[in-house]
């Protein structure tokens, strides 16, 4: 069978012999007599090592500026963190003479003043003033108001407010005794996350598909660039047509009660997500090799069989990071849900129910804080949480990937 | 000419075939002849792979191809409208030259051209268990088939390709240089596979090595720059070939 007496014999007739080729190159080695260099010695390349150097530390400010940044919400949010805080303190009335034994900043904090303005006045006005303050107090007679606010036990779990029937979570921080429970913003980011997810995930990825697998390269020409031209829409003005166009339309089609809800704001947020699926799995999709589509089409598969079967599967760790991708740029996203979502603060599984997100919570209130106050302090807790869950969520997201591709290339 | 060669499977007429402007094929005329291996040889860029999927419309993948004449299979055109290409690459299956088995398990390779057809259960474990057999493939893989598929080497990859190809019972496989990136042990493995394949299927194998087509066909053409030179039983072609230019390629003069 491996012989190859079945080739002729005028096969090898004419080759010619081949030592007679080679016979007479002469070998360099020997005929010419090379000085030897030394290899150690190095040229030096200034430019090189600058423009090195350069990069190098642009990169490296960039690491720096992220941890800045972290450490400065961190620093912002640590008191409360750390449960330092008392709002409760701050109603409770202080004698006249105790004036000595507290700090500046405690009696700053006390009358509502910042620490500078306490120069301004003199002792005897300091202590009309809190005589004033504690009259003031003693008025207030509500068990709410005994209540430290801060908490985490009153930032995660429901309470008994006075007024209510049972106990609830309640976002009102500028009340009387304000009330900071976060649950109501955690369920309103998720809620419009979820909602986004929902709505550009089988639009993006599909897309994807469609223009990666099966559009002939005209469609291909028109509809890449056009959604992609998507994500140059500045989110503000997504949020504006949402909340006069879409909200409408949309209300008159379904028939909802408020015209601001999660699902508008779901709807708007999943446009702004949709080309960073679109673009990421699209690139995921075209990289898988041909040969793999080939294969099916040559078994008899249809085109889109081979696409949803063979190509998708092999594409799925890069379509799966575009989706956790899409979850961080609409858990981040805050102009679109602050202007679509109606903002109410409420507990509610209905995505027909308004929502107020995390995002634009800190958007829409710290503008108005006192600074260095507590509910400064609490909005800075908000975005430390915010960075915790995109940064978990890119965790998982990145330990999901590489199971996904381990077992695509067969390693158990 | 011999005698299977009065009713061929496949009939190739007048084939001219274009990438965009240039033309690959020129009035190429081939028949093939039912359970017998014909295999398409000549130098690089000749268009015998062009010619191998012109056989099931493989081309149509590529943009800006066209092409005149005609292909017909049991002496029906392939390339009239009202032709399902997907039962054509059914009934013309395809091994191509580097493996490319799916990133499945071994199973899942076999089965996936199967299950597009509907196949489930005890009926669909037996054909992937017949098509491993009949590739040589099922005592080194019935251990391991729900293995991922690129834990096999090359050669058994190759073979796995055969044996996705073979499942789905096409008449015709199609075999783009199968052997080129495998080492000889694996090479002679495919040969002698294909040797077995025979009595089964009709083959058309396209191969740049010289006494793999003079080893496993009955058939042999050669192509130069787009033309068919000659084409005639293999053992001809090879004892006393009818041009000058076939016999110098053949004897290693270019190529």
């Amino acid at each position: 069978m491996n012989d190859v007496a079945q080739l002729p014999e005028s096969g090898v007739r004419d080759l010619p012999d081949a030592a007679s080729i080679y016979v007479n190159v002469p070998d360099p080695v020997q005929s010419t007599e090379r000085p030897i260099r030394p290899l150690t010695r190095r040229k030096r390349r200034p430019l090189e090592w600058l423009v090195e150097k350069a990069i190098f530390l642009v990169s490296l400010s960039a690491i720096l500026l992220i941890f800045l940044i972290f450490a400065f919400v961190g620093k912002e949010a640590l008191p409360v963190i750390l449960g330092k805080t008392d709002n409760a303190r701050l109603r409770k009335p202080v004698a006249a003479e105790e004036i000595p034994n507290i700090s500046e900043t405690q009696l700053a904090e006390y009358l509502g003043l910042k620490p500078g303005e306490l120069k301004n006045y003199d002792a005897d006005t300091l202590k009309l003033l809190v005589e004033l303050k504690g009259q003031e107090l003693a008025q207030i007679v509500d068990e709410d108001s005994r209540v430290n606010t801060t908490s985490w036990r009153m930032m995660f779990q429901p309470h008994q407010w006075a007024d209510y029937d049972k106990p609830q979570y309640i976002w009102q921080p500028v009340s009387e005794v304000p009330k900071y429970n976060l649950v109501p913003l955690v369920i309103g980011s998720l809620k419009a996350t979820l909602m986004a997810l929902l709505f550009s995930v089988p639009l993006g990825v599909g897309a994807a598909i469609y223009v990666s697998q099966l559009a002939s390269p005209r469609w291909r020409e028109i509809i890449k660039p056009v959604i992609e031209l998507l994500s140059g829409i500045p989110s503000v003005v997504l949020g504006f047509f949402a909340l006069i166009v879409m909200a409408t339309v949309l209300q008159n089609v379904f028939g909802y009660q408020s015209r601001l809800n999660t699902f508008v704001a779901g709807i708007a947020l999943g446009l702004a997500v949709i080309p960073i699926i679109f673009t990421i799995a699209e690139d995921a999709l075209t990289s898988v090799p041909k040969s793999y589509s080939q294969a099916a089409l040559s078994l008899g598969a249809s085109p889109g069989q081979a696409a949803w079967q063979v190509v998708l599967p092999a594409a799925l760790p890069g379509v799966f990071a575009a989706c956790v991708l899409g979850f961080g740029r609409a858990i981040g996203e805050t102009m679109i849900v602050l202007m679509a979502s109606g903002n109410a603060s409420i507990v509610s599984g209905s995505i027909l129910d308004s929502c107020r997100t995390m995002t634009a919570t800190i958007a829409a209130e710290l503008a108005e804080v006192v600074f260095g106050g507590n509910h400064y302090r609490i909005l800075f807790v908000i975005g430390a949480l915010l960075f915790l869950v995109t940064f978990v969520s890119n965790v998982i997201g990145d330990i999901v990937v590489h199971r996904l591709k381990g077992r695509l290339e067969g390693r158990t | 000419m011999h005698s299977v060669m009065d009713k061929p499977i496949i009939q190739i007429s007048d084939l001219d075939f274009w990438y965009g402007e240039s033309q690959a094929l020129f009035g190429v005329n081939v028949a093939i002849g039912p359970h017998r291996t014909t295999a398409l040889i000549g130098p690089s860029g000749c268009g015998k792979s062009t010619l191998l999927r012109c056989l099931n419309r493989m081309n149509e993948l590529i943009e800006q191809t066209r092409m005149t004449g005609q292909i017909t299979m049991n002496g029906h055109d392939i390339n009239a409208p009202d032709v399902d290409v997907i039962e054509l690459r059914k009934r013309v299956g395809m091994v191509f030259q580097k493996s490319n088995p799916f990133p499945k398990s071994i199973f899942e390779n076999v089965a996936y051209g199967l299950r597009i057809q509907g196949l489930k259960g005890a009926e669909l474990e037996g054909r992937v268990e017949r098509s491993l057999r009949k590739s040589a493939l099922w005592d080194e893989a019935k251990d391991r088939l729900q293995e991922s598929a690129l834990q096999l080497s090359g050669g058994q990859q190759q073979r796995l390709c055969i044996a996705r190809t073979i499942a789905v019972e096409p008449e015709v496989v199609l075999m783009d240089e199968p052997c080129s990136a495998l080492d000889p042990t694996a090479t002679s493995k495919i040969e002698e596979l294909i040797q077995d394949l025979k009595q089964f299927y009709t083959i058309v194998i396209v191969t740049h090595n010289m006494q793999q087509a003079a080893r496993c066909s009955d058939y042999t053409a050669f192509f130069y720059l787009g033309k068919l030179i000659e084409f005639d039983e293999t053992t001809k072609i090879f004892t006393n070939p009818g041009h000058k230019q076939t016999e110098d390629y053949i004897t290693g003069r270019f190529g």
